[in-house]
């Protein structure tokens, strides 16, 4: 179990989960897309941003990539790389968490990882500032809702650090119930506050609630999906390799002493 | 800390029953360049070419457009 093993799995978990993710988008999100494109173009208000077909506001950018590019080839890009960059970075953070989070064993701790990353990196950062469908978003607030949202972001990912280090190491002393119960209590107080300081952003003006709503329903069952295959596909491997090299441990021990 | 509860044989040598750890030594240059490297994809593909661009112009936004918004990612 070195840290290389646990990368390579990582980076095929990544690779793996980057296409199921786009199968998932392609089928569930383009849809959505689709819907709020065609109404940005009846509203023809002119966003700053460029989708095919669009005026633009007079620079030439208009199809720039096409709609058949972005809804297949561009989607494809955007979850491989993803999926590939976020099993990685998540195989190194289960390499350095197996172990060391009482006794869970190394599948059962990338399993946690993984949930705890889904709950972190997605799932509250998407509560506080959730996907928009094209049409909404004005090309003036990008710089601001950029950085709140990356913002929120790290601010999550650092309280479920610090959460699961706590839990760590309270656990000796109060209990795995309390401790857990402990850490999880403190990030949701963390992230529900900041939740209430931190700007809010509302553009949607009158943009239909019914496309809304299942656009951010389809950009959330992307998000699972990632998050689901990833962490499932990890866990499994790493689960497998740990089963071998106990496997071969045993049979050391065996022949050292014939 | 070493806990061979069930240990089948007396004197085993090997990790049985006790979950390695990988030396945070062993993994930080592992951390480093791959977090660097995968920090590095995540901003081309989330965020550039929206509030900071590097290049300038619009061909990856435009190109990971879809992506971008069905992740939840800020785009306009």
């Amino acid at each position: 179990m070195s840290a290389r093993a646990f990368l390579v799995r990582g980076l095929l978990a990544g690779l793996l989960a980057g296409v199921v993710t786009f199968l998932v988008a392609y089928a569930v999100g383009e849809p959505q897309v689709g819907a709020a494109i065609a109404l940005e173009e009846a509203g023809g208000d002119g966003h700053s941003h460029s989708h095919a077909a669009e005026g633009g506001d007079g620079e030439v950018e208009a199809a720039e990539v096409s709609r058949a590019n972005q809804s297949t080839w561009g989607l494809l890009t955007g979850t491989l790389a993803i999926g590939v960059a976020l099993g990685g970075l998540l195989a190194l953070v289960a390499a350095a968490t197996m172990g060391r989070l009482g006794r869970l064993t190394p599948g059962q701790s990338t399993a946690l990882v993984s949930l705890i990353g889904f709950v972190a990196v997605a799932l509250v950062p998407f509560l506080k500032y959730p996907a928009t469908p094209p049409a909404v978003g004005s090309g003036e607030t990008i710089g601001l809702r950029t950085s709140v949202y990356f913002g929120y972001l790290l601010l999550s990912v650092l309280a479920a650090v610090l959460a699961t280090y706590g839990v760590v190491r309270l656990r000796e002393r109060v209990g795995t119930y309390a401790a857990v119960v402990g850490g999880t209590a403190a990030y949701l107080v963390v992230v529900v506050v900041a939740g209430q300081l931190f700007v809010t952003v509302n553009e949607i003006g009158d943009f239909p609630a019914d496309t809304l709503w299942s656009f951010r329903v389809a950009s959330l069952i992307t998000l699972a999906t990632m998050w689901g295959v990833l962490g499932v596909a990890l866990t499994g491997l790493v689960g497998r390799l740990y089963a071998q090299e106990q496997a071969v441990a045993e049979r050391r021990a065996l022949a050292a002493t014939l | 800390m070493s806990q061979h509860a069930v240990a089948p044989v007396a004197g085993a040598t090997g990790p049985i029953n006790h979950v390695p750890t990988i030396p945070l030594r062993e993994l930080a240059p592992w951390a480093l360049f791959f977090g660097l490297l995968g920090l590095l994809v995540l901003f081309f593909i989330s965020a550039d070419q929206g509030a900071v661009s590097i290049p300038s112009g619009t061909l990856i936004h435009e190109w990971v457009h879809d992506g971008r918004h069905l992740l939840g990612y800020p785009c306009h």
